[in-house]
């Protein structure tokens, strides 16, 4: 690293507080059990390539029992009086803070994310979500959404690798509240804490089948959302396989909500704060390595302060540290999978042989796992790949602008519509800005920020539906 | 009005009183022998697309029919050019539509219904033809569409109130949600309720601020091809609502497929639930909101819509930002 002033020691997380079994199976009606097929795959982590543990592959007929026990379990748990549905999702949200650390740790090691953001980030959220949606279940005819609203019956889940246990809670969590019973598919390559997630739904007495852990590939999802006992797919995912699902579920009575793909626009006017908005910058796109659906992957900067924001930017990104997730100063950790290092690579590669000039931060990268050093493309136009594709990884495209109307055609010259930043001092521009962009959430003078009570979710073909908040609960009521 | 002459006549069939225009299949009506015959002056029914009233590019028209089979009208079959255009009309009204005051729609809307009103007679007889309805029935249809129309009017400037608000975050943010248009909607209209089923689809799309591309009832499209005439003349922008008269299956597909469209409303595919797959299979291509039939809800116009119509077409979107000194 140039310049460098400090030497880190190293301050690594002790994983001795996780205790991962050598193989898990299918958590169906209340048991663990072996995918009647007998198939399993290995789960690694991406930081080391070791092989964490072995998990079940799901099939056809693990599918079947799994949604006939979330269906025999549907009958009670929707009968149950919201106040004690409430009970159980309090007694799990209580339970998930008092095992945050060792969640926090085994999520580190299965996803390859710093621990400091397991730590701070995912598992504080995941508690809250379900603290959040325990309180709705006794007031749901206070919803807006019609005296007596009532449940779908049974959901089929399925969540991707970026945010485990997070997804699992934005989906679990408002399910169960309003009285619906779960089959959900944590992702292929990130298995382990939906399936502690099972045991501390053992720990919270929750009553057997009312919720169902389906390990599996995509080809498992499949089957989920195809079938025809479930009453409502809820899918966090690509754009491309939540189109697929749309066409499954038409002309079918399932409900749909998806959360897709992005390519957020991080909009800078010349009167940003400067150093505020480059930490901003940094959160939006080298946050959990880039790998999420609403990152601010595209910094549109106005053209009169470019060089200075680009500057700041670099200084900031080469004193990141890149390297073991489960180290408390790491910044950066793994790419989840040598797949998705591929699928960056790929479309990073393009960026420069499109003639957009690449840029790299000064780091060394580990020997063994999947490694990305935050990068950043400059001279990038709104044709190339890098502008338009959903990279998710570290990589932000830099464009410029010189009005504010520039900045929106610009911002919203996408199919995607899921998040927006907008960084400037002047609060009628911020207000404006934000009714004119085309997305779901816009973050202003701040990115990446989540919370339970704040309705999340797409325009156009980032998806449709809302996540938490009092919105949250349409995606599972019969209104 | 061109057709109002015939209401001062004795109307002898429930028929008949489609305004004096009703005429056989195959001829002609006999008239009562009386000096001197005039001659009524037709209406050429066209397209609503962008403001304007153009025939359909293909030239092409097909016949409607009364309940009884009498000849009604040639009107407009829509091609898919057409439907391009009418959803290009609509993506440029989408702006200035989605960007007027929610005041400023809600007297649009009421203004329609003012207009709606002073052309009852053309209404409940275009009702009663259509649908085959007495006169007395026609127009307790007509009735309950413009005080549905009011309804939704008054809408506009509440729905942000009800489907958004504040969000109580944990962490020093001020955090709101707010309904916001999804674009341009297509909207199969049902096909029996040719002028209250009409009602009850369209103004809940545009109310809010989204733009439309309109199928109306494909054997009874006349009711919806004399609203634009109405919509034409209450300060409605040119473009906000485009009507096409035609096979909804043809247009529909070419809608669902169409990827400027940014939702659509199959109440219109309801009797046919393979048609109605199909499209909901082609609007994923870009993920269209898409609303499906709802045999429940869809069936008796009559009773209280909720807002589930208005929701449906709505997006939400939450801004944050740091509360600080």
């Amino acid at each position: 690293m140039t310049d460098q002033i400090f030497e880190y020691a190293p301050a690594p997380e002790s994983r001795a507080i996780v205790d991962i079994a050598p193989s898990y199976g299918l958590f169906i009606d209340g048991e663990f059990r072996e995918a009647a097929e007998g198939k399993v795959f290995k789960t690694v982590s991406p930081a080391t390539e070791e092989v964490l543990s072995e998990v079940a592959q799901a099939g056809t007929d693990d599918v079947e029992a799994a949604v006939r026990a979330a269906r025999a379990a549907f009958t009670g748990w929707s009968a149950l009086p919201g106040t004690e549905r409430a009970k159980y999702i309090f007694r799990i949200a209580r339970i998930l803070q008092e095992r945050a650390r060792e969640l926090a740790v085994l999520e580190t090691l299965d996803n390859g994310k710093p621990i400091r953001e397991t730590r701070d980030a995912d598992l504080p959220l995941v508690a809250a979500h379900f603290f959040y949606y325990a309180g709705w279940a006794d007031k749901l005819g206070h919803a807006g959404m019609g005296p007596n609203p009532k449940p779908l019956g049974v959901a089929g889940q399925v969540i991707p690798w970026n945010f485990p246990l997070l997804m699992l809670a934005w989906k679990i969590a408002p399910a169960l509240a309003t009285g619906n019973t779960v089959v959900l598919k944590p992702a292929e390559t990130t298995p382990l804490s939906a399936l502690f997630f099972a045991d501390v739904c053992r720990q919270a007495g929750l009553p057997k089948g009312v919720v169902n852990i389906l390990t599996g590939d995509g080809a498992t999802g499949a089957e989920l959302v195809a079938h025809p006992g479930i009453d409502k797919v809820a899918f966090t995912g690509s754009t491309a396989v939540g189109k697929a699902i749309a066409r499954t579920v038409a002309g079918t009575r399932k409900k749909l909500t998806l959360e897709l793909g992005g390519k957020g626009a991080n909009i800078v006017f010349d009167d940003a704060p400067i150093d505020q908005a480059v930490e901003g910058i940094v959160n939006g796109i080298y946050f959990n390595q880039g790998q999420v659906c609403c990152a601010g992957s595209r910094l549109l900067v106005q053209e009169s302060v470019e060089e200075e924001l680009l500057d700041s930017l670099k200084r900031r990104l080469a004193t990141l540290r890149v390297g073991d997730p489960m180290d408390k100063n790491t910044d950066v950790g793994a790419i989840n999978s040598a797949e998705q290092l591929a699928r960056i690579t790929a479309l990073a590669d393009s960026g420069e042989a499109e003639g957009a000039e690449r840029w790299s931060a000064p780091c060394e990268l580990p020997d063994s796992g999947y490694w990305f050093a935050p990068t950043l493309f400059t001279g990038v136009s709104q044709a190339h790949r890098i502008a338009r594709e959903e990279i998710f990884g570290p990589v932000l495209s830099v464009l410029t602008f010189r009005t504010p109307d520039e900045a929106v055609a610009k911002a919203n010259n996408t199919p995607y519509g899921l998040s927006a930043g907008i960084w400037t001092e002047k609060g009628s521009r911020i207000l404006a800005m934000a009714n004119k962009l085309r997305a779901g959430v816009v973050w202003a003078n701040t990115f990446n920020k989540f919370d339970p009570t704040s309705p999340f979710g797409g325009y156009q073909e980032s998806g449709f539906g809302r996540e938490g908040g009092r919105h949250g609960l349409e995606a599972y009521l019969d209104v | 009005m061109s057709e109002k002459s015939a209401n001062t006549e004795k109307k002898p069939a429930k028929s008949e009183a489609a305004a004096g225009r009703t005429k056989s299949a195959k001829a002609p009506a006999a008239r009562p022998a009386r000096t001197p015959v005039r001659i009524d002056v037709l209406k050429t029914y066209k397209l609503f697309v962008g403001g304007k009233f153009p025939r359909s590019e293909s030239g092409r028209v097909y016949e409607v029919t009364d309940s009884q089979g009498n000849w009604l009208a040639n009107a407009p079959q829509s091609s898919r050019k057409d439907a391009r255009d009418a959803v290009v009309a609509a993506r440029k009204a989408f702006s200035g539509w989605s960007g007027a005051t929610a005041y400023n729609r809600g007297q649009i809307l009421y203004r329609i219904a003012e207009m709606l009103e002073g052309r009852r007679e053309q209404f409940t007889s275009e009702i009663a033809a259509a649908e085959g309805l007495s006169a007395a029935a026609a127009s307790a249809q007509f009735d309950a569409a413009v005080d549905r129309w009011v309804w939704y009017a008054g809408w506009s400037d509440k729905v942000t109130q009800v489907a958004g608000g504040a969000n109580p975050v944990a962490g020093p943010f001020f955090n709101l949600s707010t309904p916001e248009p999804t674009g341009v909607v297509a909207v199969l209209a049902p096909q029996e309720s040719s002028f209250l089923g009409l009602a009850s689809v369209l103004a809940p799309v545009i109310v809010t601020g989204n733009t439309a591309v309109l199928v109306p009832s494909e054997k009874a499209p006349l009711p919806a091809l004399s609203l634009s005439e109405v919509l034409a003349t209450s300060d409605l922008p040119g473009g906000v609502v485009n009507v096409l008269s035609g096979r909804t299956r043809e247009v529909g597909a070419t809608l669902a497929a169409h990827q400027d469209v940014n939702a659509m409303d199959l109440t219109g595919a309801a009797s046919d639930a393979e048609l109605a797959k199909e499209l909901e299979v082609a609007a994923a291509d870009n993920l269209k909101r898409v609303r499906r039939p709802d045999a429940a809800a869809d069936g008796d116009w009559s009773g209280d819509p909720g807002i589930s119509r208005l929701l449906a077409f709505l997006e939400t979107k939450t801004v944050w930002h740091p509360i600080g000194v």
